[in-house]
């Protein structure tokens, strides 16, 4: 069976700088993904709740106003709460260098800072979905 | 995809016990058209409590959305448990789609007893997509006893949701158009609700009126379709539109309905039956060539596609 990644898209947190998110979301429709995409002031409760109803393989979390050391970890825990760990996290936004190998460490699969190239983040969806779904 | 831990078998335990988890897992087995989809639509097919279902329509950007937030709250509040169908368009392009529907739904997608799942058309142009019907039967099975099914933004003859619902609503906005455009068949035909949405703006009572004036020209009938006015991103008007829905389910159950669920089931059966055929049909050993051997003729003018197609038909009984 063929199959797709279905991938949530979401500003998380009281941050409404959502061009990027917006971007991020409309370059993955042209890439053929079907995306849910869920807006801006977003609690990890409702980001995680969408993704258990929606059925998502993988969460792409934006944030640039400086609490993604509390709300990244809150998804994760969330996920895990519910059994869906097997649900991949990924974040963009202003992260800083030094936060992000901690971010990385708790399960947080990739993050994505200013300057990348939405072709980086379809090539590396496109990865994820190859060892998904066709092995 | 399932895994030693998560068995079909147990699955479909989960949610006919109403885990959200499993169902959301199910419904994807089942929206992808899954090997295992037409065993878990069987197993699951005797344990449906009927629901209500009521589909809601309409040109894109109308608040089609909005109003099924409003709804599905005030379905709560009444005891209902609610699921909710949200189709957007697919991407004819890139197969891709972006599925927002749920941005519009934040009052009601807290609650543990509103179940929200988006789909993607997938190239279905009726207004839903392929597996929709089948997937509200999924969430019957779990338990929910209301339904609400968005359709994609629509024109005038995107007309599944008709055979798939109890109770259409038709949404509106005052620039959607004179009376004569209320006339027409196709959309306005199917409605047995109409909201005229977006109410503060000009000219909501006079498509109201007009709307209302040819219902009237209408040959006598069991149900006349009544026509509010909303404003549903404030609410106003909700409370009356889902009262219109609750008093078309009443006069739904009171009238002799056999002939018509009856056709309701014909028409699905059909439906699945022509499915089947056309898989057999393009699945067949030598059937791609065949599709491209049959193109090639009409494209140099040696064929015309009427005798193609013939040949082809009268080829499939031989075998």
């Amino acid at each position: 069976m063929k199959r797709k990644l279905k991938i949530l898209v979401s500003k998380i947190g009281l941050d409404g700088h959502d061009r990027g998110a917006k971007v991020v979301a409309r370059s993955l429709r042209d890439a053929g993904f079907e995306v849910i995409y869920l807006g801006i002031h977003q609690t990890p409760e409702m980001v995680v709740n969408a993704a258990v109803q929606e059925d998502v393989d993988v969460i792409g979390l934006s944030h640039l106003s400086g609490a993604h050391k509390t709300l990244f970890p809150r998804t994760l825990q969330l996920l895990k709460e519910k059994g869906r760990e097997d649900i991949l996290v990924m974040g963009g936004g202003i992260i800083p260098e030094e936060d992000k190998s901690e971010l990385l460490k708790l399960g947080i699969v990739k993050l994505f800072g200013p300057g990348t190239l939405t072709q980086d983040i379809i090539s590396y969806l496109k990865e994820l979905e190859k060892e998904k779904y066709l092995t | 995809m399932l895994t030693k831990s998560n068995s079909l078998d147990q699955l479909i335990q989960q949610t006919l016990e109403g885990r959200e988890v499993s169902l959301s897992r199910l419904i994807t087995l089942i929206e992808n058209e899954s090997s295992e989809a037409s065993l878990i639509l069987k197993t699951l097919y005797p344990h449906r409590k009927k629901s209500y279902r009521i589909g809601i329509t309409g040109p894109p950007g109308g608040g089609k959305s909005t109003l099924v937030d409003r709804l599905a709250l005030l379905a709560r509040e009444q005891g209902f448990k609610v699921g909710i169908v949200c189709v957007d368009p697919t991407s004819p392009f890139t197969g891709g789609a972006i599925l927002g529907d749920r941005i519009r739904m934040s009052k009601s997608s807290g609650d543990p007893d509103i179940f929200i799942r988006s789909m993607a058309a997938r190239g279905s142009l009726g207004g839903m997509a392929r597996t929709t019907e089948q997937v509200t039967e999924i969430l019957e099975a779990s338990g929910k006893d209301l339904i609400l099914i968005e359709t994609v933004g629509v024109g005038q003859s995107e007309l599944d949701i008709y055979q798939t619902v109890d109770t259409v609503v038709v949404v509106l906005v005052p620039e959607s158009g004179t009376g004569v455009q209320a006339m027409k068949a196709g959309l306005m035909e199917i409605a047995h609700i109409f909201v005229v949405n977006k109410a503060d703006r000009p000219g909501a009572s006079r498509i109201k009126q007009e709307i209302e004036d040819v219902l009237g020209l209408a040959p006598q009938q069991e149900w006349y379709p009544p026509v509010f006015l909303a404003q549903a991103y404030r609410g106003i008007g909700a409370k009356e539109i889902f009262e219109g829905c609750l008093n078309h389910k009443t006069f739904l159950e009171n009238r002799k309905k056999s002939d018509y669920t009856l056709k309701k089931i014909e028409k699905k059966l059909r439906d699945l039956i022509l499915e089947k055929m056309e898989k057999e049909v393009f699945q067949r050993d030598r059937a791609k060539e065949n599709l491209i051997c049959y193109s090639k003729k009409i494209l140099e003018g040696v064929l015309d596609p009427y005798t193609a197609a013939e040949e082809w038909v009268e080829q499939i009984r031989k075998q």
